[in-house]
């Protein structure tokens, strides 16, 4: 069968390895070194200096001096992050803001993609350019111009109060609303687009021989369409939750004071309270909590794949 | 005089000679546009119960546009379409007791062989023991049982063509619809799957609607073909009759090989009809007796198998005899296809078949040889269009 062919261990010559090596150096200077430098800061203690915080390595001073630094490490900082209630009431309110978002996003995007899909060829790169069409501004004056409409004097409520559906303007700005509607706003591209994709190429004929072998067209895209899309709406998914789970700019802007994200967390500890360890240990576990359930994910696909295989 | 008939008989099965026998399947007067173009012309056609018919044309002739309107995704612009009595118009595809075969087979890459078999089933509430014993029966008729877990991508293109014919069959629809079932298949494995696709329909005793562009599929699987071209019905006739019998220059030529020479009617009686070819002037007598005037310009349309060709010369002006020099040989192993020039001027050429039915030939027949064409006076037939 194809699916037992099995390569043979390719020989790879020097101009290979090199053109392979390009991408797992530009990983390792710009991806993983920084991010040992996050760890190391995050098992620092703060301290008031330049940086603000101890140990920090000087080669120049020799090997003792390298071993003394090492041992003044500790997990003091993580401690505290589980100690202080703020922490995980900010990681838990971050991922279920996110999942709200997502959840919603996914229930907007899939319809668009879905028409884009379906829409004569002759009208797909147009619905492709419209989607992309926001990246052409940049992304703080579009959250800056939801302000304008959602606050309280703001486009919506004259709208609103002008056709006499509400009495008195709606408070939606500083609320949790204004960042669902940041946050789906602002990653609908990046859910419609995978999807689009894997629309796309869903081959019509199947859905005929749904409909032949006796199933509506309604349950024929529950049973055909949304399963085989399905890749689609896991990677789009992923692309809207991820980047809004660590969300600054749209609670900042658009969320009130009560508002709790991770991403806001962070950035009153590392500016306002200039205590780089404790937002570093912050940093190092929101990127633990993205990144253990989708490898787990993800190679619980890969098990499944293989047994079907 | 023994009695003459067209061709072998395949089977007795004969309804349509009967005008009272009712139709199974009928088109009346249906029209299909598709913005400007016509894909079907009021186009009238019965169908009946336990037939195995052919669709059979040319791309855009309009084959496909019929059947997909028997099956629902396409609705005639006009005209109606019964299945068993039954008007079809309003009635959604999934509402419609035909099941097709996709070209492309379109199976259902998410689901395994015996899911994509139950499909059907389970759509129509079926309990789920008689689902499985149903799938099971499937499996085995198209000889699919170790496979029943696999994914469609999983399988040989043969295998998912049986998968497909399963998963329309396990309906036990009235009408099977197939769609050029066989056209990914290679050459072996689809004269071998024509036959099991007639013992099939014997088998299950049901009407099998094909559509082709394979006139030698249509001439092994059917009982009746039609031919079809610019969205207009040709012919409707049994695979001998089209072929022994083709009603216009158009099916003469679309359906095996042919030689087709231009003739003036110099006269005829109850025997038959005298000809003279036009380019050359050579005369030909054929039994049949053609509705042309005399005077009038016809074809003669002869096949290449029933012209016998020999080494040697002939006089001008015998009947049925036509003097010329070998042109081209093809050497197909069964036979050999020899052109040869004819006329005057050597400005026709007529085909000839030769069976090689012996592996040595002591004097073959050789590029520039004069050689003799002969036929009997039933080998071909007058074409008045």
């Amino acid at each position: 069968m194809d699916t037992e062919h099995v390569a043979a261990p390719a020989r790879r010559s020097p101009g290979a390895w090199l053109l392979i090596a390009v991408p797992y150096f530009w990983l390792f200077l710009f991806f993983l070194a920084p991010f040992l430098i996050v760890v190391k800061i995050s098992l620092s203690q703060t301290a008031i200096a330049i940086p603000p915080y101890v140990p920090t390595f000087d080669l120049s001073e020799g090997w003792q001096a390298f071993q003394e630094a090492l041992s003044a490490f500790s997990f003091e900082n993580y401690v505290w992050l589980t100690e202080d209630a703020l922490y995980w009431r900010s990681y838990l309110s971050s991922v279920s803001i996110a999942a709200v978002s997502t959840l919603i996003t996914l229930l907007i995007g899939y319809p668009i993609a879905y028409g884009m899909a379906r829409s004569p060829q002759s009208w797909r790169p147009t619905l492709l350019m419209l989607v992309i069409l926001p990246f052409w501004t940049s992304f703080l004056i579009r959250v800056y111009a939801w302000i304008g409409i959602l606050k309280n004097e703001g486009l919506l409520n004259q709208l609103l109060l002008t056709f006499g559906l509400i009495n008195e303007p709606l408070v939606i700005l500083n609320t949790n609303i204004a960042v669902y509607i940041g946050i789906v706003y602002s990653y609908l591209p990046f859910l419609v687009l995978p999807l689009y994709a894997s629309l796309e190429r869903l081959d019509g004929t199947l859905l005929e021989a749904a409909e032949d072998l006796g199933c509506p067209s309604w349950k024929a895209f529950w049973k055909i369409t949304v399963p085989l899309s399905l890749p689609g709406i896991i990677a789009g998914c992923f692309l809207v939750f991820i980047p809004a789970v660590g969300e600054f700019v749209i609670p900042d802007l658009l969320g009130g004071s009560d508002t709790l994200m991770i991403g806001k967390t962070l950035w009153v500890e590392f500016f306002n309270n200039r205590d780089w360890p404790v937002s570093s240990a912050v940093a190092v576990i929101l990127l633990l909590i993205l990144v253990i359930p989708i490898v787990l994910f993800q190679n619980q696909q890969q098990k499944m794949s293989e047994k079907e295989g | 005089m023994a009695k003459k008939s067209i061709g072998p008989v395949r089977r007795e099965f004969s309804p349509w000679e009967n005008p009272e026998h009712p139709p199974f399947i009928e088109f009346r007067n249906v029209t299909k546009k598709f913005g400007d173009f016509t894909a079907v012309k009021n186009l009238s056609l019965k169908i009946y119960e336990k037939e195995f018919f052919a669709l059979l044309g040319g791309s855009g002739c309009g084959k496909t546009t019929l059947m997909r309107m028997l099956a629902g995704f396409e609705t005639p612009t006009s005209g109606q379409i019964f299945l068993d009595g039954q008007d079809l118009a309003g009635i959604p595809p999934y509402r419609r007791p035909s099941n097709m075969m996709f070209q492309s087979y379109a199976l259902f890459p998410h689901m395994n062989v015996a899911k994509n078999i139950a499909f059907g089933l389970k759509q129509d509430n079926m309990p789920a023991a008689d689902i499985e014993a149903r799938v099971q029966e499937m499996l085995q008729l198209t000889k699919l049982e170790q496979f029943a877990k696999r994914k469609p991508h999983q399988l040989s293109g043969g295998q998912r063509q049986r998968v497909a014919l399963a998963r329309s069959l396990a309906k036990r629809p009235k009408v099977l619809l197939l769609d050029e079932p066989l056209g990914a298949l290679d050459r072996k494995l689809r004269e071998e799957t024509q036959f099991e696709l007639m013992n099939l329909q014997e088998e299950l005793k049901m009407t099998f609607l094909i559509v082709t562009h394979d006139q030698e599929e249509a001439m092994t699987v059917a009982d009746r073909i039609a031919v079809m071209d610019k969205g207009e019905l040709v012919q409707v006739a049994t695979p001998a009759e089209i072929y022994e019998a083709p009603n216009s220059k158009f099916v003469a030529d679309f359906i095996g090989d042919v030689n087709l020479i231009e003739a003036k009617v110099a006269g005829k009686s109850e025997a038959g009809t005298k000809m003279v070819s036009v380019t050359d002037g050579f005369a030909i007598e054929c039994d049949q007796v053609t509705e042309a005037t005399v005077g009038e310009t016809v074809w003669y349309a002869i096949r290449p198998e029933k012209v016998r060709i020999a080494q040697g010369d002939t006089e001008h002006g015998k009947v049925n005899e036509i003097g010329g020099v070998v042109w081209d040989i093809a050497y197909l192993g069964d036979v050999s296809i020899i052109h040869s020039k004819v006329g005057e001027d050597d400005n026709d050429t007529i085909r000839a078949t030769f069976a090689n039915i012996s592996r040595m030939v002591e004097n073959p027949i050789n590029w520039d040889d004069k050689v003799v064409l002969t036929f009997d006076r039933d080998a071909g037939v007058i074409l008045t269009r």
